[in-house]
């Protein structure tokens, strides 16, 4: 069995999970990672996704979190998400309207920058939707 | 003198007042409670927040390539204040005393010749602001029909702000809200939200200052991104603090006015008893000097 460390997922409501796990897939800006025990510090920015977790009794979770961070060391792992659920009670309409958010933001943007990058947050969100909910 | 009827009446319509203030205590208190809990989930987010911040900021060691928002325009000539009140009253001196900073901070900044705006969040605010200061006030958020705060309405509020900032609408932010130290005591603050440079610094040392991270991607970019969330932390704690600080002023304000409420009652009893015997005495006397004439 692996060695367990700690991890963290907060929100800014509340303190979602804390406990010691085997492994978290998280969601990376720069593409998934699985984080185990004795991992090198890393920080990183997390875009829309779903986190794996993986306690030490080998129960599975997944969560789905919407952009935050995630900062990582050897001891344990702490993700701030700007908002997260349990990926049982993701709410079909808040995705939907998210979705609708992002794509007002792509049409409104001024500069390519901001409008790349909100196409970039839109194609990630409609992603994590195909994933989610199989249509 | 006030016939009998009157006090009757009188005693009536305060206990009915009573009655509601009383109501309005324990729903206050409930409230409260559930407006700590909130308040006391959200810190740990705060904190890790800060603990995060301060590593980058170390990382990055203050080179120039810091984003705008944490080191300042370089002036201060225009400033921001975000008022942060209740959207409604009866808890005593709650509103008034974050207005009256704020009116004072105003004050000061006015005659050292900046220029001020003012953002309301709650109506109390706003309407006491108003009167003084109308033209200063750009915008008035209503946070009314929110029934549980949510990161989204601080969130919101951020974004209209770093919009604001990045336009070069203003050079200093402050927020101003009510610290909630205990059910009875609130404490009105003042606290500089843009340029963030002092509150990163206050928070430094955090757990894990001495690892070498790696970033992912680049320091700056994590920043760049970190610092508009800071700053809707910031401000959803301040609204947390807010809403538990109001109820507990309307706590220990309802607890007044319901013990004003039965003094009086005390009192308008023991004159409407004595009134009443005067009465009855009276008749006695008549009708006994009037078996004693015959």
């Amino acid at each position: 069995m692996a060695e367990a460390f700690k991890f963290e997922l907060v929100s800014p409501e509340r303190l979602l999970v804390s406990e010691q796990v085997e492994s978290v897939v998280i969601p990376g800006a720069e593409g998934e990672m699985t984080v185990m025990a004795q991992h090198a510090p890393v920080m990183t920015t997390i875009k829309p996704g779903v986190v794996t977790v993986k306690a030490a009794g080998g129960k599975e979770d997944r969560y789905v979190v919407f952009g935050g961070f995630a900062d990582i060391l050897p001891s344990g792992c702490t993700l701030l998400a700007e908002s997260a659920v349990h990926v049982n009670d993701i709410d079909r309409a808040d995705l939907a309207r998210r979705i609708q958010d992002a794509k007002e933001d792509a049409a409104d943007a001024k500069d390519d920058v901001a409008r790349s990058r909100a196409e970039q947050f839109l194609s990630q969100l409609t992603t994590l939707e195909g994933a989610l909910l199989p249509a | 003198m006030a016939s009998l009827k009157d006090l009757r009446n009188r005693i009536a319509s305060v206990k009915a007042t009573q009655k509601i203030t009383k109501a309005m205590q324990m729903v206050a208190a409930a409230k409260l409670r559930r407006a700590q809990e909130a308040a006391e989930a959200a810190r740990p987010y705060s904190e890790r927040m800060g603990a995060v911040l301060a590593n980058i900021t170390q990382a990055i060691g203050g080179g120039g390539d810091a984003p705008a928002l944490m080191t300042g325009t370089g002036r201060d000539d225009v400033h921001l204040l975000i008022v942060c009140t209740a959207e409604r009253g009866l808890c005593g001196g709650f509103n008034s005393q974050i207005a009256r900073l704020a009116r004072d901070h105003i004050r000061r900044l006015l005659a050292d010749g900046k220029q001020v705006k003012v953002i309301c969040v709650g109506k109390k605010g706003f309407d006491i602001l108003r009167r003084d200061y109308a033209s200063l006030i750009l915008e008035r958020v209503d946070l009314r029909e929110v029934k549980t705060l949510g990161f989204v309405n601080a969130d919101a509020i951020a974004r209209k702000v770093i919009h604001l900032f990045n336009e070069g609408g203003f050079d200093i932010c402050t927020l101003f809200y009510s610290q909630f130290k205990s059910v009875i005591s609130q404490i009105p603050t003042a606290q500089q939200i843009i340029p963030a440079a002092q509150a990163s610094a206050t928070a430094g040392a955090g757990n894990g200052g001495g690892a070498v991270y790696e970033y992912e991607p680049e320091p700056g970019e994590i920043l760049s991104d970190l610092i508009p969330r800071n700053i809707a932390v910031q401000i959803f704690r301040a609204l947390l603090e807010n809403a538990a600080g109001e109820m507990g002023a309307k706590m220990s304000a309802m607890d007044n006015a319901t013990r004003n409420a039965g003094d009086m009652i005390n009192r308008l009893s023991i004159t409407y008893n004595r009134q009443r015997q005067a009465q009855i005495t009276k008749e006695l006397i008549e009708i006994i000097s009037g078996a004693e004439a015959l």
